[in-house]
């Protein structure tokens, strides 16, 4: 097995035991690159020279038996997380040179972690979509099939991962974001409870449902990254102060007498037949490892999609209004302040991101915003309580993470509804701040990835990665790798 | 069309967008498929219902109102597009 395929464990102790150096390490993940990113496109910057510096005082700090849980660990770092001195660019030329004045919180722990950041990934552009093709650079193709799009937003990310182009990676998951992706490139992506980890440097999109997490080759790494990222940060007054559980010593206990509840909603006519039945499958290798399955209903899903495209857009007309081209960013030469203003945002901003800019400042004008933001925030409170009525009778719930397998570059990006409904079976967790986990399940004919979502109660990622992992050691999915051909 | 040519100028300028003539026309048919779709919503009633405040709640922190970064004027106004020694350099405001 190469360097580059290990998972954050395997090269974690493979690095404690001297087998191979962290400078190794990293010259093999920038080899990998050099071999197949012509062909995959997962990263916008490297960081050569300075992720060599990185992995060298890595191993400085392993010869002398120092620890940390991600000493000389190569990650990959979706394009809107800030890194000081990086370019941070957001996949939009508005930001095109963008260089961060400080780290994001989570970019801080994982560097004092003794992680090397190999570069910055490809995304739609401020994580505005589900199929990175909205990227204002270029699009990034999944490495399973590399017609098709890798899943969005943070489809660099998990490309990198699927393509063994890096050990593990960071996304930020706001509809689906790091989920969607992950399922579409056949690895595991887990969004955590909104407030669990900082937002603090992470450019802000829609700031009710935002949040980072890790995308990786397994279970454990899943629970490996969370626990280096997750925590209370003075500077994000949303993240909570709650103590951060030891995610990766929870994973080995059994299953048995876990309720799964399976919400008939999201197994219907939209749903792929193939993607239904490994997901049905799946949920049957967990009742025979003791789950206890239950049939469960959630039935204000049906209205999710147009919920989250009120209040998302809403906040990001909001968010965006930032990016006026006069402290930082690009600027037009316009006569005027207005139209200094009108044309910098014109010239640089992408369709899909001038279409949510205006959708939510529709929603929030005089004369709107009762029919449209408060009526969403008002079905908003009935789709939490939706949750919170089916987690009185399970501990767990069990879905597709996405209707579909990967489809083809170019097949949605001229219809923005239909792109939207692709979030269908994500968007309802991040409208009620719950944590969730993509893991593979199966492939379909076309040999493309299918991923089943968990969702948790609030704080409750250990029960959802306890499941996971239980399910991963079981099965082969994990292990298997794409074999990057046209 | 839920939006009118004349709305959907008003609009951009709020957001101060440009738009070209295709991207109105386009705005206005993607808009309109959009805010059809939302319409989903007026099937229920929701006279009663509270809306949504927070994913947590009970969640109201407040924090000592004090400066804890250090100033960084250079590091600040090294992404600014236009610059005069330690101010940012903006078009005329006033005619």
């Amino acid at each position: 097995m190469s360097l580059v395929q290990l998972t954050l464990h395997e090269a974690a102790e493979k690095l404690r035991k001297a087998e191979f150096t962290a400078v190794e390490l990293a010259e093999a993940v920038y080899e990998r690159i050099a071999e197949t990113e012509p062909r995959v496109g997962a990263y916008l910057t490297l960081a050569h020279d300075k992720a060599l510096e990185d992995a060298a005082r890595a191993d400085e700090m392993l010869k002398q038996n120092r620890r940390g849980p991600l000493l000389g660990i190569p990650l990959a770092i979706k394009d809107n997380f800030l890194t000081k001195d990086l370019r941070t660019t957001c996949a939009s030329k508005i930001l095109s040179d963008f260089i961060p004045p400080f780290d994001a919180t989570v970019i801080s722990k994982i560097r004092s972690a003794g992680a090397v950041i190999i570069g910055k990934t490809n995304l739609d552009e401020f994580a505005m979509g589900s199929s990175a093709e909205n990227s204002a650079f270029f699009p990034t193709h999944n490495p399973w099939n590399l017609e098709r799009i890798p899943g969005g937003s943070s489809g660099g990310s998990a490309a990198a991962v699927a393509a063994d182009e890096c050990t593990a990676a960071l996304g930020t998951d706001t509809g689906g974001s790091i989920r969607q992706p992950a399922a579409c490139c056949g690895v595991v992506g887990l969004k955590p409870t909104y407030g669990r980890v900082s937002r603090y440097g992470i450019v802000a999109f829609a700031s009710s449902m935002d949040q980072v997490g890790p995308i990786t080759k397994d279970v454990r790494d899943s629970a490996l990254l969370l626990e280096v990222i997750a925590g209370h940060d003075p500077a994000d007054s949303t993240s909570v102060n709650s103590t951060v559980p030891a995610y990766s010593d929870m994973l080995a206990g059994d299953i048995n007498r876990v309720r799964i509840g399976v919400p008939k909603e999201y197994f219907v006519s939209g749903v792929a037949v193939e993607v239904g039945d490994a997901v049905r499958k799946a949920i049957g290798e967990l009742e025979k490892q003791g789950a206890m399955i239950e049939d469960i209903s959630l039935p204000y899903t049906e209205y999710a999609v147009a919920v989250y495209y009120v209040v998302a857009t809403a906040e990001a007309s909001s968010n965006l209004a930032r990016y006026d081209g006069m402290r930082y960013g690009y600027r037009a030469n316009a006569r005027d302040l207005l139209n200094t203003y009108t044309l910098s945002r014109a010239e640089g901003f992408g369709a899909e991101v001038k279409r949510r800019i205006m959708l939510g400042t529709y929603v929030l004008s005089a004369g709107y915003y009762d029919a449209y933001y408060l009526k969403a925030q008002k079905v908003r409170s009935l789709i939490k309580q939706d949750f919170e009525a089916a987690f009185r009778r399970c501990d767990v719930i069990a879905t597709p993470t996405a209707p579909t397998t990967a489809f083809r570059l170019g097949e949605k990006i001229k219809d923005p509804l239909q792109m939207y409904l692709s979030d269908v079976c994500t968007i309802s967790i991040n409208l009620a701040g719950l944590p969730a986990l993509s893991l593979p399940c199966g492939f379909d004919r076309d040999g493309l990835p299918i991923g089943m979502q968990l969702i948790g109660k609030h704080f409750d990622e250990a029960t959802i990665l306890r499941v996971a992992h239980s399910y991963e050691q079981s099965t082969p999915w994990h292990r298997l790798k794409p074999k990057l051909q046209d | 069309m839920k939006l009118s040519t004349e709305q959907l100028r008003q609009l951009a300028l709020l957001a101060r967008l440009r738009l070209t003539a295709e991207e109105e026309l386009a705005l206005a048919t993607e808009l309109d498929a959009i805010l059809g779709y939302m319409d989903k919503l007026n099937e229920l009633d929701t006279d009663h219902v509270e809306p949504f405040k927070h994913a947590i709640t009970g969640l109201n922190p407040l924090r000592k109102d004090r400066v804890t970064n250090r100033s960084d004027t250079e590091s600040l106004l090294a992404n600014a597009p236009d610059r005069d020694a330690t101010f940012f350099k903006v078009p005329k405001i006033i005619e």
